[in-house]
């Protein structure tokens, strides 16, 4: 079959190929965030439970949780574009590693604001310096690290090498981040969801969280593949198919 | 070798490096991650004595007594081992139960109470309606023969 074939999968790695394969993929992933989004909010604060300790404002947790999950997930999947281009020198993985780092830092930044808004009423503060909250703003830094990083140098080349190796660099403040609950005393509580165990929350909720953490997916990859086109037109402006793309719009 | 296995190579050193470093490092602080100590640690004696530090646990039954002013209130925090006994003034969070986990940020007086300066309330990561809070207690009323407790519950 096609499919198997190393000429097949490796097409997708030329800029060329990707650019309008990207083009036809995005407005399914923006539809299907948009329509998850209202149903995962529908259900999180309109058919799920209120809370038996904290009644309404646990409800925070259909963004907040879903926005961390997805700080800690793009961060992985930009190491392990970062790392395709340190290893094969494909320019794409490079451009995917670029273009993933906003939202990223988008969903640490929420991920950090939710958090806050939800310890003031809930704990009594906005912010204590523990372990997971300190380690979840350290990964805000690591993003805006990269992306300065790369901003600052202008060669493509070496650009993508350093920001590359800094956000491999990086990685190990992921499991710091997931596993300090259980390795430190933190005013943060522990996971409500896990591969090992059922989740220790009405099923009402979790499907809530389930829809919006599917609904942050889709935005998450609609959002990317719109910048990687626009950085692979930035890039390979001296491109043959890219100059006649651009007579083409004329 | 060829250039990109050479490559690779080096991303897996660097990675497994920065790996241990990281492990090492955080096994050496391990002691100075603490966000706070337990009633256990401050009868060991673990807390520091000169320096105001934190300490975590839950807020034992029945140990709440609010003074006549509104604002003070005692209570006893404790780990099911030890217990220690705080005095704050101040407003407390709305999650702020007998039962329920609490970290309170203060030093420890001569006579062996805490002078808290904040107490923050910490929740746990179960999630549940009332309705299925009050069925369990029933259920764990009734496992334990007791039968006051159930009627004190149902009603």
């Amino acid at each position: 079959m096609r499919v198997f074939t190393k000429e097949f999968w490796f097409q997708f790695a030329s800029p060329k190929t990707f650019y309008p394969f990207a083009g036809r993929l995005i407005p399914w992933f923006a539809g299907a965030a948009l329509l998850l989004t209202v149903v995962g909010l529908y259900l999180g604060f309109f058919v799920a439970p209120v809370d038996y300790q904290q009644g309404n404002s646990y409800r925070i947790m259909f963004i907040h949780v879903p926005a961390a999950w997805m700080s800690m997930f793009i961060y992985v999947v930009m190491c392990v574009y970062a790392a395709l281009g340190l290893v094969l020198n494909t320019r794409l993985s490079d451009m995917m590693a670029a273009a993933l780092a906003p939202t990223g830092a988008m969903f640490t930044f929420l991920a950090l604001w939710t958090g806050a808004l939800w310890g003031r009423p809930t704990w009594g503060t906005y912010w204590v310096w523990d372990a997971r909250l300190t380690s979840e703003l350290i990964l805000l830094f690591l993003y805006l690290g990269y992306m300065a990083l790369r901003a600052a140098i202008d060669d493509p080349r070496r650009a993508s090498r350093a920001s590359g190796l800094l956000a491999l660099v990086g990685v190990v403040n992921v499991p710091i981040i997931y596993f300090s609950v259980q390795w430190w005393n933190t005013l943060h509580q522990g996971a409500s969801v896990s591969l090992t165990s059922a989740p220790t929350m009405a099923m009402t909720m979790f499907t809530a969280m389930l829809v919006m953490t599917f609904a942050f997916w889709a935005y998450a990859i609609a959002v990317a593949l719109y910048r990687v086109r626009l950085i692979i037109l930035e890039r390979e402006r001296h491109a043959r198919w890219v100059v006649e793309l651009a007579e083409q719009e004329r | 070798m060829k250039k990109r296995s050479k490559r690779l190579l080096l991303v897996l050193t660097l990675l497994t490096g920065i790996g241990v470093t990281i492990t090492l490092v955080v096994t050496a602080f391990n002691e100075n991650m603490l966000f706070f100590y337990s009633p256990s640690d401050v009868k060991a004696q673990k807390a520091p004595t000169d320096r105001s530090f934190r300490i975590g646990g839950l807020v034992e039954e029945g140990s709440l007594v609010r003074e006549d002013d509104g604002l003070t209130v005692h209570f006893v925090v404790t780990d099911n081992a030890e217990r220690v006994p705080v005095v704050y003034t101040g407003i407390l969070p709305d999650l702020f139960r007998e039962g329920q986990g609490v970290v309170a940020q203060g030093r420890l007086s001569p006579d062996g109470r805490f002078i808290a300066d904040q107490v923050l309330a910490k929740h746990d990561e179960t999630y549940m309606p009332p309705e299925v809070a009050e069925a369990l207690e029933r259920a764990k009323a009734q496992q334990s023969g007791n039968a006051a407790q159930v009627m004190e519950v149902a009603q």
